[in-house]
């Protein structure tokens, strides 16, 4: 697994993917918290990134396929994928390389804006008047979705060898697993009935429980659940060949 | 046995790509791999390697079976495959050090060195695989084929898309490794298994047809002088069969004939003296010797 994730980090940094997915990130966060009106911290009457937090799940959910699109679909295309899976490693091993790449890439993105913090709770009156538990929670809701829309997007580029579907096709799961289930609990057939059961399919229900600062073992379970069931169709689908 | 393969059998929805293909090949030995395009080499290959699985039929790459010890197989065995795939932006050392992570080799630097020493590389080291020509980037694919120093070498068309003199190279190349692994190599031109390989196998439609070695097999079908007759009137076959040293004849035409002798005999001479003596008007006659192209073309239509 070790060559495969240092090959893949290799390969973000030594191309422009590394520095345009952590640089487009940052500038979009930078100008939404800090520079455009609406949504700016400096124009909020509170002091908190809660912006912060409601935005990077968006641009998240086009980012991160972006990174994973050509994880496997590129392999398959070009035919490496022969090479690696005839050598002494096990499918999982490939997949868990490469989703860990893609996830230690975006993380590290979400590493600068640790100076968001520092600056509102410099900014705070007084200083340090905020929500720390919260914020804590909620950089590790985002890390675990983060995980899910890598292992989504991972997914999704084991379906095809073609990198643009794999990516439209990511972006379209990482949506609905993140908001639709929230979505469709407003129907009418679930309304008042079972929408919570129906929303905590939904990534968005244990990502806001987790902003609330508190650490649910429930909520845990379901991001290593949902990481662990799109990394699994990941080794069946790429194991179809032998079907 | 290096490698051994027993019965072997694919299929793809109603097609038998491989179809009970049974053959060994022992250390210290190339063995070519021929067949028309389709005719089952790089199925046959691709489960050799533990890519693909059979429907039916056993695999043992060093004694292990592919399918029920896929890891300790994979690590004896070293792959080129069709095509040759390799990643463009990488660098050929970088690629090779991936390669030798992958295979834990102890030593990388020392093994990725030697490899480039030996496949000559050393020139191109440091550029990108994407920049390579060709024939580079097909010795790339052999060094990250040898690099784990593999018992067994399974290449896919080695050769092919390479210039006259790389593929001279190349054949060396894969000769020396020979002496001391296993190698079994698919191509479909025949001189590559004339001047490489010990043994041939050939397939065709899924199907073994034949397997013996180079000399046999050559011995075997390049035996043959064909003589070609014309004759102004027409004679009884009969009479023709009796003329000296002829093994068969056959009709290709009206009044035109073809006659099958053993290796190097020349029976024009008998021809001209039987039309004399039967009073015919010889109008064309020729000599071909039958080509190992020709003993392709007779097991593989």
């Amino acid at each position: 697994m070790l060559p495969i994730f240092k090959k893949e980090i290799n390969t973000f940094f030594s191309s422009l993917i590394g520095y345009i997915v952590i640089g487009v990130f940052l500038i979009l966060m930078g100008l939404l918290l800090w520079v455009f009106p609406e949504f700016s911290i400096l124009d909020g009457a509170y002091a908190n990134l809660d912006t912060l937090f409601f935005v990077a799940p968006m641009v998240f959910m086009f980012l991160i396929p972006a990174v994973t699109m050509r994880s496997l679909a590129e392999e398959k295309q070009a035919g490496t994928i022969e090479l690696l899976a005839t050598r002494p490693i096990t499918d999982w091993q490939i997949v868990g390389g490469k989703f860990l790449a893609c996830f230690v890439l975006v993380a590290f993105s979400l590493l600068p804006t640790i100076l968001y913090y520092v600056s509102v709770y410099q900014l705070g009156a007084p200083p340090g008047n905020l929500d720390s538990g919260g914020i804590l929670g909620s950089y590790i809701g985002l890390l675990f979705l983060a995980a899910s829309f890598s292992a989504i997007g991972v997914f999704a580029s084991s379906l095809t060898n073609n990198q643009i579907v794999a990516f439209v096709l990511a972006t379209f799961l990482c949506f609905f697993t993140y908001l639709a289930f929230d979505f469709l609990s407003r129907l009418p057939i679930f309304f008042g009935k079972t929408d919570d059961i129906v929303q905590s399919i939904g990534i968005a229900y244990h990502y806001d429980s987790m902003s609330r600062g508190v650490l649910d073992s429930r909520d845990v379970v379901y991001f290593l659940s949902v990481i662990a069931l799109f990394l699994a169709a990941t080794v069946l689908s790429l194991g179809r060949r032998r079907w | 046995m290096s490698v051994k393969v027993i019965n072997l059998t694919k299929i793809y929805g109603l097609q038998r790509a491989v179809d009970g293909i049974s053959f060994e090949a022992r250390r210290g030995e190339v063995l070519g791999f021929l067949g028309p395009n389709g005719a089952g080499k790089t199925t046959t290959m691709k489960i050799i390697t533990g890519y693909l699985p059979q429907n039916d039929g056993l695999v043992e790459v060093c004694g292990f079976d592919v399918s029920a010890k896929p890891m300790e197989a994979r690590a004896r065995v070293g792959y080129l495959p069709e095509h040759n795939p390799l990643y463009r932006e990488m660098y050929v050392r970088e690629y090779l050090a991936f390669t030798a992570g992958l295979h834990r080799v102890k030593n990388v630097d020392k093994q990725v060195d030697e490899m480039v020493e030996r496949t000559g590389l050393g020139s191109h080291r440091h550029k990108q695989i994407g920049e390579l020509s060709k024939g580079y980037r097909q010795r790339v694919g052999l060094a990250q084929a040898m690099l784990h120093n593999p018992d067994v070498l399974i290449l896919d068309e080695p050769t092919s898309g390479l210039d006259p003199n790389q593929i001279v190279e190349i054949r060396q190349l894969i000769k020396d490794l020979g002496k001391e692994k296993t190698v079994i190599l698919s191509t479909h031109i025949l001189g590559e298994v004339e001047a490489v390989c010990d043994r041939a196998i050939i397939i065709n439609k899924g199907k073994l047809v034949a397997d013996a070695p180079i000399q046999e097999l050559k011995q075997q079908f390049a035996g043959q002088t064909i003589v070609t007759a014309e004759f102004a009137e027409s004679t009884d076959k009969n009479l023709l069969a009796k003329i000296k040293n002829v093994q068969t004849v056959k009709s290709v035409g009206k009044n035109k004939w073809q006659f099958f002798t053993a290796s190097g005999q020349d029976i024009r001479a008998e021809v001209f003296a039987f039309a004399v003596a039967n009073r015919l008007t010889l109008l064309e006659l020729h000599k071909a010797e039958h080509s190992v192209e020709d003993v392709f073309q007779q097991l593989t239509k």
